[in-house]
């Protein structure tokens, strides 16, 4: 098996994600879509990591999964705060921006 | 420690059958992700489908990371997202109608295209190139690697990277903190109020409505010490609306009985 | 030449009085015509002092200036806020501040029901000093600066009570054909400044002499056209009528005796550039020569007492116009006559302003008539100034007017006599419609309701009057004795003793042709007018519909000026609305179409940015392929 194959996946991965965050409507999957995303890029990472023969890959990753880590809670208190005075999780109803 | 790679681009039987085995799966979890309707279940896709990262991660001599990514990923972070699903409502479930026109064909043409077009980058750039592998580094050990390059090279970027932590944990505090825009009026509050106000006269609350034995006596107000009526035993309601009865009604009455 | 320190505050009086009574606005209302009078006097006797310091020093050291500050300073070319007195200067300054007081003291009385009598004080000390910067002005930039002010106090005092829409047009219509005239005094400066690098009258005048002729006569025809603005000579002449709807103060004050009479010396201030240039002079003779007959012919069919001496005004002031065309010896005999006129109109006018007192604001003349039981000392100081302007020996006008018409026929040739002959036959109309306004309001029967009380005006208004009328009496004598004006103004006006041509006629028989007109003229308007119809008769001859209607000069500046203007402004209007705010309307409205589609993009959902964003991904990413093939 080459291991380019890793390479797709991420890549097939890193599509799925994207297409959840646009098509879903709760927050939550859409935030879910995203840690997918984030992953996938970290298996890029790592597959890097491998093919260069170098930790540098594998840092990134790590660093990665710091900020993903801080995102997803700042992320979930906005989804808590937002759901808290709109009784609603859907990223549909909150189009304030429109106006 | 599993070391399955190989000099060249290619790699050991096990790993593929490792692969081949997993990343299907890996790829039908995360579609069922988008089609399911109950946010707990994508969750739970989500979970496998990180588990899987996991054990590729192990696999291309990333241990470190592959436990990392067990415990943070699969351990905490979905653990939080469920958390807050069922601060939300863990039964509640989508609808999947596309309420945006033309939103959902266009997505998937548009990811379709990037898929495509990732696969066939890397395809081009990964052409007879051959991966050299992470053997040699595997000597000292994966985590002892790790670190070295964490607490020498990155070490900046570590220490950045703790203070945005910090930051984001006390983020999440404030935006959590739920604060009501007007203090609620406890029954404290208004006993405070009722003994700092300027007048003492109704701290100990307002005397009752008289009572007369021949009448109910809601609508009839109390009688002072001095004999006069006291119009705030009655509410004030009774009193705009002009249902106060006049208490003297009673007292003649009385007076009468007392002659006969 | 010496220098004074006093002449800035001969401006610098009335200006501050003028600025106090409008910011202190009714504060002011008690004493505000009080400190404007005195201010006045005040004025008068600042100028009385220089008279004498003048008369005390001869020759050249007669004229004295008076540096302000300077102005600008551009390079080589410098004007400085500069003052200069000399003997053309004096008299207009005498004239102005005297005059200018004895008319404050008259409007005292007359706006004393006035309730924004204070204001009105302000505006006259504005005029004053406005009038004095004119003729003290070392400059054509600063007498500029006098100018405009002059039209500016004018314009105000027109409109005075503009709460009548006939009375604000009347000022607007003043300020317009005004405005004409300016441009003239405007073009008149740049060319000189073009020509000479400098606008100071010295300055001016020293590069007078080698000058090209057609720039001087460019020059010429602009002061010309300026004159003709501010002293309503033909073919600006239309608003002076009009602006008798100002209070009759104004009238005598402005419209009579000194704004009027600026053209009169803006031509004499520029005497060295009309005398080099005999092309000018000729169009000054001309348009003096036109105006007199036409402000004569107009004043014979005005029922309206003001219009008829605003008519009379245009034509004395047509005469003295005719006589700066004259050369050298002209400019004196313009200024004298002037003085005189300033004397007798501004008399009349207050007189004219003592009738309307005393009618209730009346001054149809037909609605006049035996005035001269009820208002005896009105009608002795007018009749004063009455025999004053027909010129009848040895009244003011006598002096002055004769000594036109002398000059007039002296200018030899056939120019001279018709330039003679028009001034002549002038002086016999002038007569005649003189008389004319004196039989319909004084003589005859009474032709007024009972409503009206005929009254003799207060002691306030009649002493002014008075005076002015000894002014009329006297001052030609005066100022003609021993040719004292002419050899006063002789250094100013013919520094060189140019020698005067053969007499045409002797003096005597000038003078004799004269009296013969004028008597002609007076005794036809005697017989005309024994009886006078209340209401005016509708069945005239064309001549009398002509002069009623201002010779038509209404109606001409009507058709070919207002009436293109306005169809060329529409014409602009249609053009700019049409195509250059269609233009811009086309580019707006597309953009607007545009946006109208662009904005159904930002419909506030966050999975449509986020589409966006995929699809930017993909042009990136597709990019990136491209790029690597």
């Amino acid at each position: 098996m080459d291991i380019s194959n890793y390479l797709y996946l991420s890549a097939i991965l890193f599509t799925i994600g994207a297409v959840g965050v646009v098509v879903r409507r709760n927050a939550i999957v859409v935030f879910m879509c995203v840690e997918l995303m984030l992953n996938a890029t970290n298996l890029a990472f790592v597959t890097f990591s491998r093919i260069h023969g170098n930790l540098d890959g594998q840092v990134a990753s790590f660093f990665t999964m710091v900020v993903a880590a801080c995102e997803v809670v700042i992320g979930l208190a906005i989804i808590v705060t937002i759901y808290r005075s709109r009784r609603s999780a859907s990223i549909d109803d909150a189009s304030l921006l429109k106006r | 420690m599993i070391t399955l790679a190989l000099e060249s681009g290619a790699t050991a039987t096990p790993e593929a059958v490792l692969f081949w085995f997993l990343a299907p799966l890996a790829v039908l979890s995360a579609l069922g992700m988008l089609l399911v309707k109950k946010a707990v279940h994508s969750a739970l896709l989500l979970a496998w489908v990180m588990v899987t990262l996991a054990i590729f991660y192990i696999a291309q001599d990333a241990l470190f990371l592959g436990i990392v990514q067990v415990v943070v990923y699969t351990g905490a972070v979905m653990m939080l997202f469920l958390f807050i699903l069922m601060l939300v409502g863990v039964d509640s479930s989508d609808s999947l109608v596309e309420t945006i026109k033309g939103q959902r064909a266009t997505a998937i043409t548009a990811a379709v295209g990037v898929g495509g077009l990732l696969i066939s980058l890397i395809s081009r750039a990964v052409q007879a190139k051959p991966a050299v592998g992470l053997k040699d580094l595997e000597i000292v050990g994966n985590v002892q690697s790790i670190a070295t390059e964490l607490f020498t090279k990155y070490v900046w970027a570590f220490e950045v990277v703790s203070a945005l932590l910090i930051t984001a944990a006390l983020g999440a505090m404030v935006l959590a903190h739920s604060q009501k825009p007007i203090a609620r009026n406890l029954q404290r509050d208004k006993s405070i109020a009722r003994f700092r106000g300027a007048s003492l006269a109704t701290a100990a609350g307002l005397p009752s409505s008289g009572v007369y034995s021949r009448h109910n006596a809601v609508d009839v107000p109390a009688l002072l010490p001095d004999g006069t009526p006291a119009p705030s035993s009655i509410s004030a309601t009774l009193n705009a609306r002009g249902n106060m009865i006049d208490s003297k009604l009673f007292e003649l009455e009385l007076k009468e009985e007392e002659e006969n | 030449m010496t220098t004074s320190n006093l002449l800035v505050y001969l401006i610098a009086l009335p200006l501050i009085s003028s600025a106090l009574l409008l910011i202190l606005g009714r504060k002011a209302d008690k004493w505000g015509h009080l400190l404007a009078t005195l201010v006045s006097g005040s004025a008068f006797v600042i100028g009385v002092l220089e008279f004498f310091a003048m008369r005390s020093r001869s020759g050249d050291a007669r004229p004295a200036t008076q540096h302000i500050f300077t102005w600008m300073s551009v390079g080589s070319f410098q004007v400085d806020a500069s003052l200069l007195l000399d003997q053309l200067s004096i008299a207009f300054v005498l004239l102005i501040t005297g005059v200018g007081t004895l008319i404050h003291i008259y409007s005292i009385a007359y706006m004393s029901h006035d309730r924004d009598r204070r204001r009105f004080f302000a505006y006259l000390n504005l005029f004053i000093a406005a009038m004095l910067l004119l003729v003290l002005g070392d400059s054509y930039l600063n007498l500029y600066v006098g100018w405009e002010g002059v039209g500016l106090a004018s314009y105000l005092l027109i409109g005075f009570w503009n709460q009548k829409p006939a009375y604000a047009t009347a000022a607007k219509k003043a300020f317009v054909a005004n405005r004409v005239g300016d441009v003239g005094l405007s073009l008149a400066i740049m060319i000189a400044f073009a020509q000479f690098g400098t606008v100071s009258f010295a300055g001016v005048k020293e590069h007078a002499h080698h000058a090209s002729p057609a720039a001087l006569t460019a020059i010429g025809a602009m002061l010309l056209l300026a004159a003709a603005g501010k002293s309503a000579q033909f073919p600006l002449q239309s608003w002076l009528g009009d602006a008798m709807a100002g209070p009759t103060p104004v009238s005598a004050l402005i419209h009579a005796a000194t704004m009027v009479t600026a053209g009169v010396y803006l031509i004499t201030r520029s005497n060295f550039i009309f005398d080099a240039s005999a092309t000018a002079q000729l169009l000054v003779v001309i348009v003096g020569a036109i105006t007199l007959l036409f402000g004569a012919i107009v004043g014979t069919a005005k029922d309206d007492i003001k219009k008829a001496l605003a008519a009379s005004t245009m034509s004395q002031i047509g005469y003295m116009i005719l006589a700066t065309g004259l050369g050298p010896i002209g400019y004196a005999f313009a200024i004298m006559h002037l003085i005189t006129h300033g004397f007798f109109k501004a008399g009349m006018f207050l007189g004219a302003g003592s009738v309307m007192h005393g009618m209730d604001d009346e001054v149809n003349m037909r609605r006049f008539g035996g005035l001269a039981r009820f208002m005896p000392i009105t009608t002795v100081t007018f009749g004063l100034g009455y025999l004053a302007i027909i010129g009848v020996p040895p009244f003011a006008g006598f002096y002055s007017k004769d000594k036109i018409i002398e000059t007039a026929f002296n200018a030899g040739g056939l120019k001279g006599i018709l330039l003679g002959g028009a001034a002549l036959l002038g002086a016999a109309i002038t007569a005649f419609y003189m008389t004319r306004v004196v039989v319909l309001t004084f003589a005859g029967s009474k032709r007024w309701d009972d409503k009206a009380h005929p009254h003799e005006s207060p002691a306030l208004m009649w002493i002014p009057m008075a005076i002015l009328a000894v002014g009329s009496v006297t001052s030609g004598f005066l100022l003609a004795s021993g040719n004292a004006m002419v050899n006063w103004l002789q250094p100013i006006v013919d520094p060189h003793h140019h020698e005067h041509g053969e007499e045409f006629l002797k003096p005597i028989v000038v003078s004799t042709m004269a009296i013969v007109v004028v008597v002609l003229g007076v005794l036809a308007a005697i017989v005309k007018y024994r009886t006078v119809p209340v209401e005016a008769p509708t069945e005239v001859s064309v001549f009398t519909k002509a002069a009623r209607k201002d010779l038509y000069q209404d109606s001409f500046n009507e058709a070919v000026l207002m009436r293109p203007g306005q169809k060329l402004t529409s014409g602009l209007l249609f053009t700019d609305k049409s195509i250059v705010d269609g233009a811009v309307k086309a580019v707006g409205f597309s953009l607007q179409t545009i946006a109208g589609w662009i904005r159904n993009l930002q419909n506030g959902f966050i999975r449509t940015y986020a589409l966006v964003m995929l699809i930017g991904l993909l042009a990136l990413i597709a990019t990136v392929w491209v790029v690597t093939l």
